[in-house]
């Protein structure tokens, strides 16, 4: 296991960029730590696979460093980094039996047979596929074939860290929630250094300690699943987590109060922003929806089982609301923001509030 | 007859019923009446029956073809199937040399059979041929018109020269159809060249290699045109494979009844070692 330092790395595919938009991925600096789940989580394209392939050596940055464990590790090849990833859609050799999938990065390494059996053994085990040990892969299903790629990734329990590029696209969602708890314990188990590439939310809310939201080749914010909800750094974080995502409307500051269009409402603190646009973020979850605070036009009312998601206009604006399943919404409808969910944003980027 | 019976269905294969039968079925039949009958000319025929398909099993001369045929088929495979897999796996998967490769590799396959022939003809001779007056500048003694060895190299050097090509192309179509994800899982794995090869590469040729393989066993066990313009079948008979020599029988002699049992024999033979290559070939795919 390893800790992973990504030192200022830029990456473009392009043979001589020149602009910020000719790289994939702009500037990326950022510690996993030794035996931490991390997900990498954000839009297709955002830069989340190239930053794996650079990890795991597949890619050469263009600029900038990687680290184990404090050694410079960025001119390595794949094979000595001895890091382990899993792809997002199943990679087998069909000629060889299940077992010999899982045996083949061992054996290319001169594992000795009797460590090979014992270590293949046991990941069969986890992955749940003993019964088939002497079967060809190739016919088995999809899934199956996705778990003998997890398989190969964790045989090697000597590896620096463990990257999976978003490994469960192909996976039926009941499997996805097993296989997720099962890499989930085994982190718990071994410490392994993982990380997670995702462009699903609750994914990476679940599998990962740590969430690293990239957008457009940049690290926009790193925090725990709650960090990301209660307080996005960048209004894309705000809407791409959470379903459906933050309300972001323009307003005007005065003080403890923003203007939106005629109303005013009453912030937690004073935000220290300064000139340029400023938006205003809130979560569906803290609008309160009722008869009293600022009217709106409810144009759409989506029950989606646990709660309902109530779309309305409010000065112009489309907003979103969750209530409960039982609420109804009144005949006048009016909404309140709840201040504890009050971001504000400048530039898209959140600022602090002062007293 | 049951009338809820539909034979509508019928009408609308007759078309490809009608072209078969004018483009294969009733110049068969000919040829198999030809090989039950005995003529000397006028359109006089008498009943032979089995006579010319008992004349041509004892017949050497037919079996000497059949086995030479044989010989040039297995060495022309042992030599254009690893080659074909070696340039592919040489060829660039992207940028400008792709086309570049492409056209150069299609050129041979483009020339005109009888083309190839004439072009080997000319540059194998030994007095203004590129080929043949260098090899023996060097001191080699080659002579494909008097030497039976010098024939058969140059005949096999042509074929490899013209076919090689279409193994070429369709190994890389096998290989380009492999994701990008298994080279990196196998550099993740640690997987050597050979490894990669053996357990990626090869397996998702297996089955355009089984359709080059079977295009050019039957291709080289029916050749005729280029070797007849090289060597004519000579020296001696040395390079008389099976439809050189069946030409032979039945324009050069006109020797009609043998020669239709001969092309009788002879597709018989090409049906049955295509369909035994490909029932072995894809069960051994099946049982992986």
């Amino acid at each position: 296991m390893a800790r992973i330092d990504v030192n200022h790395i830029r990456h473009s595919y392009l043979p001589n960029p020149r602009k910020d938009s000719d790289f994939a991925l702009k500037e990326v600096h950022h510690t996993f730590e030794d035996g931490g789940a991390y997900a990498l989580l954000g839009p297709s394209g955002c830069g989340k696979t190239t930053l794996l392939n650079i990890i795991s050596g597949l890619l050469h940055p263009s600029h900038g460093q990687l680290l184990f464990n404090g050694r410079d590790i960025t001119n390595l090849s794949t094979q000595e980094r001895n890091i382990a990833q899993v792809f997002q859609f199943p990679v087998i050799y069909d000629t060889m039996t299940v077992y010999d999938n899982l045996a083949f990065p061992l054996r290319n390494r001169r594992v000795p047979e009797a460590d090979v059996d014992r270590k293949v053994r046991e990941t069969l085990d986890m992955i749940d596929l003993a019964s088939l040990a002497k079967k060809k892969a190739r016919g088995l299903t999809a899934d199956q074939k996705q778990k003998i790629s997890l398989g190969r990734g964790l045989v090697r329990s000597d590896v620096n860290a463990i990257l999976f590029d978003e490994p469960l696209t192909v996976i039926d969602p009941h499997m996805k929630w097993v296989l997720r708890s099962q890499l989930k314990q085994l982190h718990r188990r071994f410490g392994y250094t993982m990380v997670y590439v995702t462009h699903d939310q609750t994914e990476a809310l679940t599998f990962a300690d740590r969430v690293v939201v990239m957008y457009d080749g940049e690290i926009v914010q790193i925090g725990t699943p709650a960090e990301l909800f209660e307080r996005p750094r960048h209004t894309f974080v705000g809407y791409f987590i959470g379903s459906p995502g933050m309300n972001v409307l323009p307003v005007a500051l005065e003080g403890r109060t923003a203007k939106l269009g005629a109303q005013r409402i009453e912030l937690p603190g004073v935000p220290k922003a300064e000139a340029g646009a400023v938006e205003l973020g809130i979560r569906p979850e803290y609008v309160r929806l009722g008869r009293e605070g600022m009217a709106v036009q409810v144009s759409k009312v989506e029950d989606v089982g646990r709660h309902k998601v109530v779309r309305a206009n409010l000065e112009g604006r489309e907003i979103a609301a969750v209530i409960g399943e039982d609420d109804e919404v009144p005949a006048e409808p009016k909404v309140r923001f709840d201040p504890a969910g009050i971001n504000i944003y400048a530039d898209s980027w959140r600022v602090e509030m002062g007293a | 007859m049951d009338k809820t019976w539909n034979n509508k269905a019928w009408f609308l294969v007759l078309p490809v019923l009608v072209l078969v039968a004018f483009s294969a079925v009733i110049p068969l039949m000919t040829v198999v009446n030809y090989s039950v009958q005995d003529t000397f000319g006028n359109n006089v025929f008498f009943w032979a029956g089995t006579e010319w398909f008992e004349e041509l099993l004892h017949s050497d001369r037919f079996w000497e073809a059949m086995v030479r045929n044989l010989i040039f088929s297995f060495i022309i495979l042992a030599i254009e199937v690893p080659l074909g897999i070696f340039i592919a796996l040489n060829m660039p998967k992207k940028g400008w040399g792709v086309p570049v490769c492409l056209v150069l590799m299609a050129l041979p396959l483009l020339v005109p059979w009888n083309v190839v022939g004439t072009i080997w003809q000319v540059f194998g001779r030994n007095d203004i041929g590129l080929l043949g007056y260098y090899v023996n500048a060097l001191g080699f003694n080659y002579n494909y018109v008097q030497d039976p060895f010098d024939a058969w190299v140059t005949v096999i050097i042509m074929d490899v020269w013209h076919w090689t090509s279409l193994v070429v192309l369709l190994c890389y179509a096998g290989l380009v159809s492999i994701p990008d994800a298994f080279y990196q899982a196998a550099k993740i794995d640690g997987a050597s060249r050979w490894a990669v090869f053996r357990y990626i590469q090869l397996p998702k040729m297996q089955r355009v290699l089984l359709i080059a393989v079977l295009l050019r066993f039957m291709d080289s066990f029916m050749i005729y045109t280029e070797p007849f313009v090289v060597t004519g079948g000579g020296p001696g008979n040395s390079t008389t494979f099976l439809s050189i020599d069946l030409v032979k029988t039945a324009l050069g002699q006109f020797d009609l009844g043998p020669a239709a049992a001969m092309s009788l024999v002879y597709f018989l033979i090409i049906l049955l070692l295509s369909w035994v290559f490909y029932t072995v070939m894809t069960n051994y795919d099946a049982e992986r």
